[in-house]
Order: C-alpha cells, then sequence, then structure tokens
C-alpha cells in the first residue's frame, strides 16, 4: 500500500530524495571551493550596491503592505487544506458534497469581498 | 505500454538473492539518488540550452553556436565556468542563513522532482496525497529566497526577496485552486492514480470547460510561481540589479540558477500531470491502429515531452508579454485569478455530482 519503487517506503525515498539535495549543494560547494580562486579585499567583502557605498542597515522594518497579503495568503491557503479532504470524496457525497462547500465558500468569499471593500487588495 | 515496473522488480530480486533485506534497501537508495542528481543536472544543462536557443529565434538570433556542434555544450562549458568561480566572502551579512538559503532552495525542488510520474512504473516517491506533498514541498522554496534575500544585507537583494516572497505566495493559491479542481475531478490525490485515472482521456478533454480553466490559471500562475516570463519583477534588472541573488557569487549563485530552471521542468511536469495525462499516450477512441502506434512510444518520452512542450508556452510567455508592475501583479491574482478559480471549483463540483463530464 505505502510502498514505491523496489518495494521501499515512501518516507525512506523521501530522506533519499532529501539528502540528495543536500548533497547535491555540500559537493558542488567542496568542488568549487577546491578549484575556485581565493583572494580577499577589504572593497570586495563590501555590499554591493552600484558602486555607490551603503547607509545604514538593510534588515529594517519593511512596507506593511507585504504584511496585509501574507495575512489574506495565510488565511486562504489554510482553506484549501481544508478543502484537499473534501476532494477527495466529494464525488461520493453528491449534493451533499455541493451544499457544504457552497455554505464553506461563501463564507470565504465574503471574506475575500471584505478585504477588497476595505481596500486590503489595493497597493499603496 | 512498456512497465519498468518488471525491470526494478528483477533488479530487486536479483540483489535480494544475493544479499539481505537491508542491504539490498541501501545499495537501491543510493542508485535512485545518483539517478536522481544525474537526472537533476542533465535536465538543467538542457533546459539553460533550451531556453538561450528558443530566446535566440524568438528574437531572430542563432543563440550560441561555438561550443561543440550548434552549441550544445555551450551549457556544459557554462558549468564549468560557474565552478571555478571565487566564492567571495562578504563582511555585513548573516552568515548561517546566506549559506542555508541555497539548500532550501535545491532541496524544495529535488523533493517535488523526485514525485513526478517519470513512466509507467518509474515513480519514485508515490504518497497516496502525492500531489499535497508536492505544493507542501515546493513552498520551501519561498523561503529559501526570502532568506537569501534577507541575510545579503542589501536592499536590493531585500526588496527582490520581498516582491518574490509576495508573487509565490500569492500564485500559490491559484495553483493550489486548479489543483483542486482536477482532484475533485479525479478523486484521488496520488500521483499513479491521478495518471491511472486518465488512462481514457486526459482530464484536459475530460473535464468540460472547467478542466480548461483550470490549465489556463494554472499555466498563468506556473509562470509566476517561477519568477519568469512577465512575472519576473523581483530581478527586474533595470530597478534591482539582479533581485534576491545579488550578493551571491560562483556556485553559490549557480544553485538559485539550477533551481529556477528545474522549477521551470516541475511546475510544467505538474502541468502534465494534472491536465495532460502524465506518462499516458494520447488515446483518440475508436481510432484502435493509430492508438497502438501511440501505445508503441516509452511512456517516459512521452512525460518529458509533454513537460518540454509545456516548457516552450511559458519561454514563450516571456517573449509576448512586456513585465507587469507589482500592483497589476497583485490585482491579477487576487482580483481576477483567484475568484474565478473559486468559482470554477465550484462548477466542477457541479459537473462531477451530476455525472457531466466525460
Amino acid at each position: 500500500m505505502d510502498l514505491s519503487i523496489f518495494g521501499i517506503q515512501n518516507s525512506t525515498l523521501m530522506v533519499t530524495a532529501l539528502v540528495t539535495g543536500l548533497g547535491l549543494v555540500a559537493a558542488a560547494l567542496v568542488i568549487a571551493w577546491l578549484i575556485s580562486p581565493r583572494s580577499f579585499t577589504k572593497e570586495k567583502g563590501k555590499t554591493y550596491e552600484c558602486g555607490v557605498p551603503t547607509r545604514g542597515e538593510s534588515m529594517i522594518q519593511f512596507k506593511v503592505g507585504y504584511y496585509l497579503f501574507a495575512l489574506l495568503f495565510l488565511m486562504f491557503d489554510v482553506e484549501t487544506v481544508f478543502l484537499f479532504p473534501w476532494a477527495v470524496i466529494s464525488r461520493g457525497l453528491g449534493s451533499a458534497a455541493l451544499l457544504s462547500v457552497g455554505f464553506f465558500l461563501f463564507i470565504l468569499i465574503l471574506g475575500l469581498a471584505y478585504a477588497w471593500r476595505k481596500g486590503a487588495l489595493e497597493w499603496k | 505500454m512498456f512497465d519498468f515496473g518488471l525491470v526494478t522488480n528483477w533488479f530487486n530480486d536479483l540483489l535480494l538473492s544475493v544479499m539481505p533485506q537491508w542491504a539490498a534497501t541501501v545499495i537501491e537508495c543510493v542508485i535512485i539518488g545518483v539517478v536522481l542528481l544525474l537526472a537533476y543536472a542533465l535536465l538543467a544543462l538542457f533546459y539553460i540550452f533550451y531556453e538561450r536557443k528558443l530566446c535566440a529565434w524568438f528574437q531572430c538570433r542563432l543563440g550560441p553556436m561555438r561550443v561543440g556542434p550548434w552549441g550544445i555544450l555551450q551549457s556544459f562549458a557554462d558549468m564549468f565556468k560557474i565552478l571555478i568561480k571565487e566564492l567571495i566572502r562578504l563582511e555585513n551579512i548573516d552568515r548561517f542563513l546566506f549559506a542555508l538559503a541555497p539548500y532550501l532552495v535545491i532541496v524544495a525542488s529535488m523533493l517535488c522532482f523526485a514525485c513526478l510520474p517519470w513512466g509507467n512504473g518509474l515513480q519514485i516517491i508515490d504518497f497516496n496525497i502525492g500531489i499535497f506533498f508536492m505544493t507542501a514541498a515546493s513552498s520551501i522554496g519561498v523561503l529559501g529566497i526570502l532568506l537569501a534575500g534577507w541575510s545579503s544585507n542589501n536592499k536590493y537583494t531585500m526588496i527582490g526577496a520581498l516582491r518574490s516572497g509576495a508573487q509565490m505566495i500569492s500564485y500559490e493559491l491559484s495553483i493550489g485552486l486548479s489543483i483542486l479542481t482536477v482532484v475533485v475531478l479525479a478523486g484521488t490525490m496520488s500521483i499513479t492514480g491521478l495518471v491511472q485515472a486518465q488512462a481514457d482521456g486526459w482530464f484536459l478533454f475530460k473535464g468540460h470547460i472547467p478542466a480548461l480553466i483550470a490549465f489556463v490559471i494554472y499555466l498563468i500562475a506556473a509562470t509566476a510561481e517561477t519568477n519568469r516570463g512577465p512575472f519576473d519583477l523581483p530581478e527586474a534588472e533595470h530597478e534591482l540589479t539582479a533581485g534576491y541573488h545579488t550578493e551571491y557569487s560562483g556556485i553559490h549563485f549557480g544553485f538559485f540558477y539550477l533551481a529556477e530552471y528545474l522549477n521551470l521542468f516541475i511546475v510544467s511536469g505538474i502541468a502534465s500531470l494534472l491536465f495532460l495525462g502524465g506518462w499516458m499516450p494520447l488515446h483518440i477512441p475508436g481510432w484502435e491502429g493509430f492508438n497502438a502506434v501511440m501505445d508503441f512510444i516509452p511512456s517516459i518520452v512521452w512525460f518529458i515531452g509533454k513537460a518540454v512542450f509545456i516548457s516552450f508556452i511559458i519561454i514563450w510567455f516571456k517573449w509576448s508579454f512586456p513585465r507587469v508592475r507589482i500592483d497589476q501583479l497583485l490585482t491579477l491574482e487576487w482580483k481576477y485569478l483567484m475568484p474565478i478559480g473559486l468559482f470554477n471549483l465550484v462548477l466542477m463540483t457541479l459537473i462531477v455530482v451530476y455525472g457531466l463530464h466525460f
């Protein structure tokens, strides 16, 4: 049931893919470290902002607009998570599936309409 | 269709006849890892060449021509060039996060890569929630990009990363909704299940109008998700130099480059899995001879062919549309694609519940 290629468990295969990804980055870094030239000068280590000297930090508070969209995303992403199990069994549920998801989506669309009306979807 | 499961089962039995179970599993995992690595690297090299050639042809140029016949060795030369470039040591960065970001980006794309249905019996990771796992794994990539931009301590990378984050999380919703539409039609989330359900016709043709709408939404959202084409404002070079990877040099930059091309292949692969039948050949009911000829083509050729075709469409977008502004980008997602996607989901449920699909 939970077996895949060669009859290996899927979780083992997932770990294999994970280790392969990590190994790819690590191996390429080691190879590059061995064959690439190294020299350090103070100028080279500076932040690259097109030749203009950097002023101040860059790790600062940023535009609140991104935060609003992140909140909206959270709302609809959780909705998608709830919808996936429903989607798998919707075929067997008949019109009950329609009613339940219709009600669920109605509330969500109300939320989207509210955000829209309040101007949260405008980029200012 | 030739079932590659026969080969893998024979190989498994061969190993089990000479060694215990755990040793066979270890050897098989190593083989899978090596094959994944090779496929990953070769596809990235192919895609770099493919995109450069296509871009050139769209602009009436020749593209790479010097290295090897028709320039086919150009991307190998690029790879070696990038390997021997210096990894510049920077002063004002957050070292740990800076080093961590490429790992996250590559691991996210590698996990999705291993889930793709390569052919009949060539499926590597096959969870019963496969497509859900893929959406989960692919969203790790956003983290990598945000960390890369934040840790570089550079204004350009910061703005690039934030734009990229806003864009990728927004369009993930549309991708999720179009995947949901297909899951409603198929009634399963397992990737083998999705492919098997398309044996008698691809979902694009079986699913009536909602499948077509979902396909179009998926293509647009996938283009945005890979930061490509008209949606490449995270790396809009006239305002942000190179976006979130400005400070990365040498092979460190190469990882982002690699992941970008592989993500192009992965979203195309998911599109062909969801709408164009994965590795299933094209069958036309009633045309027995035609179907037999189509069955003769190996399943892996079908899958890669479909994915490369969809990538062609996505590359075509890039040269057809001008770059959008960030407010246009967010308007397109939140005011158009998202509501359309929600109504499309309801429409698909209606069609499935009342049995109106083919």
